[in-house]
């Protein structure tokens, strides 16, 4: 318990700071960050064409999120499909499938990073350099853009019309965001951390894999190939960019992957740093620290309440050994340096943070440890994915003031904008999307015989498929693994479950931000809902948690908690 | 009141549009930096500070590359202290755990299989052994066990080299790597390690 603590200490710890730093950053100012960054900014701006004093509309901003996404996606589906053919290959690996090309361009260029593959032997240096890494930096950068884009325009205090030039609202300039992101957030604290890694055992190399000889020859293992590479510095960008897709298939679990017990720790508390950070950030830059401390607050609550739930259930035995090893853990499918609970507050971090990475296998979890994982990406704004969890928070607590309005008989209104049916409406799309989508291609994959290709019988069977669709649309990229997923089925529908679950929550809500800064202020009487009250927070929790248990309760029902009754009975 | 000052300047500023043109160029200059310079800058910086880990923590014996640090083997000669159940055989370019869930009737099947053999071998109860013993490990290729899973191995491993129980036990506990300050991880010792460790023992006796 006292491992779950220091990390959860350690982290905040470090957000803190780093959440202050990243408000300076996009409040634009001049900081003693500029003496390092600004001329190696400038020169990118000028090779890109972009004059970093114009700023976007929202619908420009949007089309250039779109229109780079696009290009990188072609580009990184053009390596994996040719990478036998591309230098940097001392594995000699061959070309990737259309469809499993495809399925990967659309998990990573998503900031998602479900694997339909296994890394170390399906991927060539320049594939994982180029493709995947690049898309792991990138990714993550544009989600925080937009979520700055969305916090500045309808949440920072600032008088009515700052926001407006020639008569339209203007939401920044995404390149600017982008490119201060990278430079200055995601390329200096990856760095730092490979290096950690490095030290700690991870392998960091150009060379390929090596050759030994195991000692028991009776063992039947003649050789034993130990792939490595240059896989430092995409763990470091994997755990902070809530990316989550590692260089060997089972992820973290790998030891070369996640050494020892203090890269563990450090990578642990690099799958919330930023998340977290974000969310401290929020306060310093839209003026609004009561907002800033009341979000936190909720996390933290819907954080502790499941990953505690998810540690408990854990460090049950699994019921498969009941009378066939002394009562332990459930030690299936984890590791011996990390044990249980170190491998359920990843999980639950993971999960909570649309991160994906795992140090042991979600498949093998007890029912009830399983089910908070799926509870964690239904809710998808616990933290949340670098930038768009706490969009989605944003979007809940849109919702919430509409009900909370509601039942107090107010107009709803935020910070004195009316939301009227067309931002309902666009709050509606956003929230029902998920529950729609994931519901339906799980109904469609289990009701035609042949595309589910589950490894489990019986009801976990149904969890592995809700389990990879909910992995899809949260961007969140873990899996049950047992599924047979490298299938033309499964990489084309889990790649439109990809793309629809990052750019609509990204999107409308952006489209939604301008709609509200557009709108006359009305001024605050004592009848106005205040949204910075711990009342408001408890509305606003009960509505995400409400919501998620409405939409998902039946299949949860027959998944994990079918599975739970009868392990029990 | 500072953010409302830079915004002012936002609203006298001129409009930017989003063209094809900027994004190509962006993509092209990013995946350059974050796919080239990034990676490549960390791997020299790595391999100069750590050379040792940088290629994967290798281990040589009598010149012959045999294994890593960081990759379990596979041991099967009773004299050998033996690694935990794989779904991989070791092979680290397969690596996977069974991804079997409690329910699944094939891992109560193989664990019955395991704990029988294991039981039998040391002649000890089934209910009485360490779990880590009979569990998969995730990654296939763990290169630990838990103190109490080398400790149970201590008899048949003293039988089979001709060695003394306490010998053997005392080279056992000289490997248990501790959590890190108390905290962080759990006590595990390094299969491998402690098995080249015997082989040297028994060369000097």
């Amino acid at each position: 318990m006292n491992e779950v603590i220091l990390i959860y200490m350690a982290a905040l710890l470090l957000a803190w700071p780093l959440g202050r730093y990243l408000a300076s950053i996009y409040a634009m100012e001049p900081g003693p960050s500029d003496r390092i960054f600004a001329a190696f900014e400038n020169r990118l701006y000028r090779f890109i064409g972009v004059d970093p004093q114009t700023s976007m509309s929202w619908k420009q901003y949007g089309k250039s999120i779109l229109k780079l996404h696009l290009i990188i996606a072609v580009l990184a589906l053009a390596v994996l499909m040719l990478q036998g053919w591309l230098p940097l290959n001392p594995d000699a690996i061959g070309d990737m499938s259309w469809d499993l090309a495809l399925h990967t361009a659309a998990s990573f260029i998503t900031n998602t990073n479900q694997q339909h593959y296994s890394g170390q032997a399906q991927l060539s240096y320049f594939a994982h350099m180029f493709a995947i890494v690049s898309m792991q930096v990138i990714t993550p950068a544009a989600g925080i853009a937009a979520l700055v884009a969305i916090l500045r325009t309808a949440f920072a205090r600032r008088d009515a019309s700052a926001l407006t030039a020639d008569g339209a609202v203007v939401v920044g300039n995404f390149y600017v965001d982008l490119v201060r992101t990278i430079v200055r957030v995601m390329l200096p604290i990856a760095l730092i951390t490979a290096l950690l890694l490095s030290w700690q055992g991870v392998p960091n190399t150009m060379h390929g894999a090596y050759v030994a000889t195991p000692v028991d020859r009776t063992a039947e293992l003649a050789e034993q190939r130990i792939p490595v590479g240059p896989v430092a510095p995409m763990v470091a960008i994997k755990q902070i960019g809530t990316n989550g897709g590692g260089w060997y298939g089972p992820n973290s679990s790998v030891p070369l992957e996640n050494p020892t017990p203090i890269s563990n720790f450090i990578e642990t508390v690099a799958i919330v740093l930023i998340p977290m950070a974000l969310v401290f950030m929020t306060g310093h830059l839209t003026g609004r620290r009561n907002l800033g401390l009341m979000i936190m607050g909720m996390m933290l609550i819907m954080s502790a309440a499941l990953t505690t739930l998810n540690i408990w259930s854990e460090n049950q035995p699994n019921a498969a050994f009941a009378g066939l090893a002394a009562a332990g853990p459930n030690m299936e499918g984890k590791e011996v340096r990390f044990g249980a609970t170190a491998t359920a507050l990843w999980g639950s971090f993971t999960t909570q943070t649309s991160n994906g990475s795992v140090n042991g296998m979600h498949d093998s979890f007890n029912p009830i440890g399983g089910a908070t994982l799926l509870m964690d990406m239904f809710i998808n704004a616990t933290f949340g994915g670098a930038g768009v969890g706490l969009i989605n928070f944003l979007i809940f607590l849109l919702l919430a003031v509409f009900l909370g309005s509601l039942m107090v008989g107010r107009s709803p209104e935020l910070y004195g904008r009316a939301l009227e049916a067309k931002e309902i409406k666009l709050i509606s799309i956003t929230l029902l999307l998920q529950p729609v989508l994931i519901l339906a291609l799980s109904a469609i994959t289990v009701a035609i015989p042949g595309l589910a290709q589950v490894s489990n019988p019986g009801f976990h069977g149904l969890s592995q498929v809700l389990y990879e669709y909910t992995s899809a649309f949260a961007n969140n990229g873990s899996g049950f693994e047992g599924l047979g997923d490298d299938t033309p089925w499964w990489n084309v529908s889990c790649a439109v479950a990809l793309i629809l679950g990052r750019f609509i929550p990204i999107l409308a809500p952006l489209a939604l931000a301008a709609m509200l800064a557009g709108k006359r202020v009305a001024p605050t009487s004592s009848g106005s809902l205040c949204v910075e009250t711990p009342t408001f927070a408890l509305l606003t929790l009960g509505v995400i948690v409400l919501f998620a248990l409405l939409s998902f309760f039946p299949v949860l029902a027959l998944g994990p908690l079918a599975e739970q009754l009868t392990l029990a009975g | 009141m500072r953010i409302t000052a830079s915004k002012a300047e936002t609203k006298a500023s001129p409009r930017a549009d989003a063209n094809w043109f900027h994004a190509m160029r962006a993509a092209l200059l990013l995946m350059l930096l974050c796919g080239g310079v990034y990676p490549l800058l960390t791997v020299s910086l790595g391999t100069l500070m750590f050379p040792h880990q940088a290629t994967g923590s290798l281990i040589e014996r009598d010149g012959k590359l045999i294994g890593s640090a960081l990759v379990g083997q596979p041991f099967a000669a009773p004299g050998y202290f033996h690694s935990r159940p794989s779904a991989a055989g070791y092979d680290p370019f397969a690596v996977a755990g069974s991804n079997q869930a409690p329910s699944h009737p094939d891992l109560r099947q193989r664990a019955q299989g395991t704990s029988a053999d294991l039981a039998a071998k040391h002649g000890v109860a089934p209910a009485s052994l360490p779990v880590d013993l009979i569990a998969a490990s995730g990654s296939g290729i763990d290169p630990h066990i838990s103190p109490p899973a080398a400790s149970l191995q201590i008899d048949r491993i003293a039988e089979h080299r001709g060695m003394a129980r306490d010998a053997i036990a005392e080279l056992v506990a000289d490997h248990v790597e501790p959590s890190v300050l108390g905290i962080l991880g759990q006590p595990r010792i390094n299969v491998l390690q402690l098995n080249l460790a015997l082989d040297a023992m028994t060369e000097t006796q």
